[in-house]
């Protein structure tokens, strides 16, 4: 793709020890915000929207080509959230960067609100596509990269992938025809943090050894801390620089990331409903004060 | 009255019989796909390793950089076509009509429930498939893709009407599911055929009962009819290439003037055309309805006509389901105000 286009794009002059401060902070903000509307919807994915926080920071806040403002400029990055259960995270991730009110996101899940329990493109455009049964937001990214580069457009797409998800057989299917067509223009993320809905995912469908399976698949791979901002940035701007082939970063991640009694425990992947002394204790966790607990919580 | 009138050579035949070198539906909509691709530029074709068996091999030759290889992975290239055309392309899924159903739950959220603008065009619908046999023969299609959503769903009659429609198809805004056909299909309509998503058409009238039916069944109720015609019955075929939106208006005009209904299609008798009737009519003008199709059971092998005999849905099915329909009319008729 056009090396240009990608380094008039970055989204912050700022140094990198300043930016990595500030995608930090938005991280922060993801999973306070996740937390809290799971909390008011009184059911919800808290794990994997914990586990994912810092990867959309670094997609949203410095990585990608997208802005509120330009949600239908055809030469936009594209991002697809295959692991659709992870919503609160990315409904946070757009109250963050103004894609959405972050008050508004607090209705996840509720009658005649857009933030559905899963991402759902005709309520909210910036989205990009309806995702909620796993495997398929990869291969609508595989479709839109396809068809960007058909149209000489620019644009890179970029998908997150559950761990679990990997289990379907279409994710394979798409990673095939990924590396067959050498979309280069592609990268998929993986929150990979080791457990799914009803136990780890060595116990229920062994996933190990992944890198090998995406290479022997034809993919740039790079394994990476799922939590360390600077090594994110990194491997997303080298997965932009690879030609010829889709890249994949497999970042390691901690479910529940943030909030101690949620961390590692299947039982928080699943939809769960959240008291307020649970939720407050997970606020106070991630670092929020009185105040802004106050703020998340009492806004309904 | 929109009437056009079936070829003279087919009704002297009294059989399906071909018209030389007619086509199969499914060259039919190759050849009409490649024929549209430099008015469509944003039209992409999507195959799974059966161009040659759906057709688009012409669209391939004319158009090479615009058919997409997606290998043996239908689930894949579904959600895919979700993906080109959420970034302004045009794509048409193609495969066999049992490798639809496969990929239902793509076509289900990523085409329907996003409300893309891509089609899916199945070939190898029905008994129509032949020696391939069950495995094969999708007969449930029309009632499964009926069933979601947005989804308009269309299974012309001939080469004539295919052309139509794939051109109603590409100029419709919305993801529709279009039935071809594998085998040889004759010529029923001239060039002065006019086909719109949504409309029935009377190609045949009469006054005692209404066959309603669809794709390679259309043919079959005209051969019923003529049979019909030579005992003195009176049977008006209607061709309702779109299952859905059907054309209710029609249906229950046509249940008001007949008073007498039958359905044939090349699919189970349930949930197809045969159940996109009784749902209309049952809420407007309910009358006697007898279905032609296969009973709820799965094909096998066998050349296409002598399955339609085997299962039932061939011509003397037809003519037998439209006296029990007129039978019944005269005994519906004591208790109900139509007729």
């Amino acid at each position: 793709m056009n090396h240009q286009f990608r380094a008039v794009s970055t989204k912050s002059n700022a140094s990198p020890d300043a930016l990595a401060k500030k995608l930090a902070e938005a991280a922060r903000f993801i999973r306070c915000h996740s937390v809290a509307s799971i909390f008011h919807a009184g059911s919800g994915h808290p794990g994997g929207a914990l586990s994912s926080a810092d990867l959309f920071a670094c997609l949203y806040g410095a990585e990608m080509n997208v802005w509120p403002n330009a949600i239908n400029e055809p030469t936009r990055d594209r991002f697809v959230l295959s692991k659709g259960h992870a919503a609160p995270a990315l409904y946070a991730t757009g109250a963050h960067y103004g894609f959405c009110d972050p008050k508004a996101a607090l209705t996840l899940r509720k009658l005649n609100s857009p933030f559905q329990g899963h991402p759902h493109v005709l309520d909210l455009p910036w989205v990009e596509t309806s995702t909620g049964s796993l495997g398929q937001g990869m291969s609508v990214a595989v479709g839109m990269a396809i068809g960007l580069r058909l149209q000489k457009i620019p644009a890179r797409v970029y998908t997150m992938l559950g761990d679990g998800e990997l289990q379907e057989g279409e994710v394979w299917e798409a990673a095939m025809s990924s590396a067959h067509h050498k979309l280069d223009n592609l990268c998929a993320v993986i929150d990979y943090n080791k457990l799914q809905s009803d136990n780890c995912n060595d116990a229920i469908m062994r996933l190990e050894p992944l890198a090998d399976k995406w290479r022997a698949f034809g993919w740039s791979v790079a394994e990476i801390d799922g939590h360390n901002i600077p090594e994110i940035l990194n491997h997303l701007r080298l997965a932009g620089a690879t030609r010829e082939k889709p890249s994949v970063l497999i970042a390691h991640t901690i479910k529940g990331k943030g909030v101690p009694y949620m961390e590692n425990i299947p039982a928080w992947h699943g939809s769960v409903k959240l008291t307020r002394a649970q939720t407050e204790e997970a606020l106070t966790a991630l670092g929020a004060d009185a105040n802004e607990i106050k703020g998340f919580l009492d806004v309904i | 009255m929109s009437f056009s009138s079936p070829t003279a050579s087919l009704l002297e035949a009294g059989a399906p019989a071909l018209i030389a070198n007619s086509d199969s539906l499914r060259e039919a909509f190759g050849k009409t796909l490649s024929a549209l691709g430099d008015e469509f530029p944003k039209l992409v074709v999507l195959d799974a390793d059966i161009a040659g068996g759906t057709g688009v091999h012409h669209f391939r030759k004319s158009h090479p950089d615009r058919l997409i290889q997606f290998g043996i992975a239908e689930q894949n290239m579904m959600a895919a076509a979700g993906g080109m055309a959420a970034v302004g392309l045009i794509p048409v899924v193609t495969t066999f009509a049992v490798f639809c159903l496969r990929a239902i739950e793509q076509a289900r959220l990523s085409l329907c429930y996003a409300r893309r603008n891509a089609k899916i065009v199945a070939s190898h619908p029905g008994l129509d498939v032949g020696p391939d046999g069950g495995s094969a023969q999708a007969l449930e299609d029309l009632a499964a893709f009926r069933a979601i959503p947005g989804m308009t769903v269309i299974s012309p009659a001939d080469p004539t009407e295919m052309a139509l429609a794939t051109r109603a198809m590409l100029e419709y805004d919305g993801p529709v599911y279009m039935r071809t056909g594998r085998s040889p299909c004759p010529r029923l309509f001239g060039d002065d055929y006019i086909f719109e998503i949504g409309k029935g058409r009377i190609i045949r009238d009469g006054d005692d009962v209404t066959i309603v039916a669809c794709g390679a069944e259309v043919a079959r109720a005209l051969v019923a009819a003529e049979a019909l015609a030579a005992e003195g019955v009176s049977a008006r075929v209607v061709n309702m290439a779109t299952i859905k939106p059907i054309d209710s208006k029609l249906l229950s005009r046509c249940a008001i003037e007949t008073g007498a209904m039958v359905t044939a299609e090349d699919h189970n008798i349930h949930g197809g055309l045969g159940g996109a009737v009784a749902e209309a009519l049952a809420a407007t003008t309910p009358c006697p309805i007898e279905f032609v199709g296969v009973q709820d059971t799965f094909g096998a092998s066998g050349e296409p006509e002598e399955l339609a005999h085997h299962f039932g849905i061939s011509a003397p099915f037809i003519a037998d389901a439209a006296r029990r329909a007129i039978q019944r009319k005269r005994a519906f008729g004591a208790t109900s105000a139509h007729r």
